[in-house]
């Protein structure tokens, strides 16, 4: 059993944060040993919103298995379904129309900015700056339209199918991301201004939760976690899926390998998912959306391995099939829990309130973590 | 030069906060839209987009006719068993057996939304309603039935 209240045999003291706190956004439980103000260890305990995805996932068919997915990183809902259509795709062989795998990209890239704007409101809340959270979803909102007028839902959207699309574009879907464009374009040099350049900000983040490029590779941290201490881990450059060889984007390196390192990436990377969309808005091939597939999908006997970037790292689908409707065995190699693992390794040796900066530019999830 | 380069971090920590500051309060005087819903306020006037999915209904026209055939391809394509379709054998004029629905169940409370269904649906029976105001006092609300008393089958549809 775990010692989770009082006093350790040396004196030292345990508090618990969470399950239920509002720094850890979700049902994370933190027991974290304490020296004075010092950290001696964190904890974490999983399993309170472990709904056993991976298990379900074995009784749904291959069109079904793929809407449980946007339930684990509900952030980035649109990127996980991509990663179990290219699968179900690559097993079955499936060429998906040129259209199709465009307009995924753009959607990807929309549920990116979304993503890391609800991050970058939340982890300034936690800071204690109040005011970017409603910057930050005043322009969240404008996406989530976009994605209720041709999705329908705005956050767990199942809009992909193995084979392509679920639905044609809405017709004002081109306007409509060209006016987000130009919005955002002027807004996140808003976001500079009000948290970026911010003297208390920085004081706060420099130098908090080193994290070297070696620990990064050992604990298996991927996507912005990994990025800010120099590890070039981006799946969309390293193995390029849909049409991402065809666009033109950098990849985000910083080498701080602190709280602020890990900040500027996914500021910068706002800016890169821009530049990606506009590209693509006025290229969107005609054809169809959707490519004709069998009725019931069975996946040849095998084993098939997909990665996408998701907003928060690496995310790996893995099936294993016996030939039957069903997956004999699905496993999610999702981000958030390896980077999670290393939250021990960075908050050892520092204050319990530089704690919440970490976790806050770790971007965790707890669903996607506990699947 | 130790103190000039103290002067310099405080007065440029200074800076950065008069630069937020000065973005917080722009807003605060040229607050020209106003974003947030009044939401119970403005229920007449709120449109939900289009394709928005609230729940499963079954389209009749003005005959009181549906285009439901009880194939239940919806049933078989739904992940979590929202839906249960019934089905008996109505008489022909001609005095022959004839597969129809009795009842279209549909258990709202299990429903995720997914969309599938309607995709799966061959005639286009099924669509999703803009609704989304679902909150009942008693669980059974939630169990619906879809098809309307005494509606049947349009003409022409196999």
């Amino acid at each position: 059993m775990f010692e989770e209240i009082g006093t350790t045999t040396e004196g030292d003291l345990i508090i618990n944060v969470g399950p239920q706190h509002p720094a850890t956004h979700g049902v994370l439980h933190l027991v974290i040993t304490l020296n004075g103000e010092t950290i001696k260890k964190v904890e974490p305990h999983l399993g309170y919103i472990h709904r056993s995805i991976e298990k379900m996932c074995e009784s749904l068919t291959y069109r079904q298995f793929i809407y449980v997915t946007s339930r684990m990183d509900y952030l980035s809902a649109h990127i996980n379904n991509h990663a179990c259509a290219l699968t179900v795709e690559k097993g079955m062989q499936i060429e998906v129309p040129e259209r199709a795998q465009v307009i995924r990209v753009i959607m990807d890239e929309l549920t990116r900015i979304a993503s890391h704007e609800l991050w970058w409101g939340a982890m300034a809340m936690d800071i204690g700056a109040f005011t970017p959270f409603f910057h930050a979803f005043r322009e969240r909102e404008k996406i989530n339209e976009i994605m209720e007028e041709t999705c329908g839902a705005r956050l767990t959207m199942n809009y992909y199918v193995p084979g392509g699309l679920m639905a044609e574009l809405h017709p004002d879907f081109q306007k409509k991301v060209k006016e987000f464009i130009v919005l955002f374009k002027r807004k996140i040099d808003e976001y500079d201004e009000l948290v970026t350049g911010n003297i208390i900000f920085i004081n706060r983040m420099k130098g908090v939760g080193i994290l070297s490029k070696e620990d990064a590779i050992s604990y298996g941290c991927s996507g912005p976690a990994a990025r800010g201490s120099g590890v070039n881990c981006d799946i969309r450059k390293l193995y390029p899926y849909a049409v991402y060889d065809k666009v033109q984007f950098d990849e985000i390196l910083e080498t701080g390998c602190d709280s602020l390192a890990r900040y500027m990436i996914r500021i910068r990377e706002m800016k890169q998912s821009i530049r990606i969309i506009e590209q693509l808005i006025d290229n969107i091939p005609e054809g169809d959306f959707q490519a004709k597939t069998k009725a019931v999908l069975k996946l040849p006997k095998g084993e098939f391995y997909t990665r996408v970037e998701t907003a928060r790292g690496e995310l790996g689908v893995y099936i294993m099939s016996e030939g039957a409707t069903t997956p004999y065995r699905i496993k999610f190699r999702s981000p958030g829990f390896s980077n999670l693992s290393a939250l021990d390794h960075m908050a050892r040796g520092s204050k319990l309130g530089d704690l919440v900066a970490m976790m806050g530019t770790l971007d965790l999830v707890i669903p996607d973590i506990d699947r | 030069m130790f103190i000039v380069k103290y002067i310099k971090e405080v007065f440029g920590g200074l800076k950065s906060l008069l630069v937020g500051m000065r973005r917080t309060g722009y807003y605060f005087t040229h607050h020209k839209e106003i974003i947030t819903e009044q939401y119970p306020d403005n229920r007449d006037t709120l449109v939900m987009a289009d394709r928005f999915k609230g729940e499963v209904i079954l389209l009749h026209d003005e005959n009181n006719e549906h285009a439901c055939t009880g194939c239940t391809a919806c049933e078989l394509a739904c992940p979590n068993a929202t839906i249960k379709i019934v089905t008996k054998f109505d008489i022909t004029p001609e005095g022959k057996k004839k597969k129809a629905i009795d009842k279209f169940v549909y258990h709202l409370e299990l429903c995720t939304m997914c969309n599938l269904c309607i995709v799966a649906c061959p005639t286009d029976a099924i669509k999703m309603a803009q609704t989304f105001e679902h909150s009942v006092f008693n669980r059974a609300d939630l169990t619906k039935i879809l098809n309307k008393p005494d509606s049947k089958i349009r003409e022409g549809i196999e």
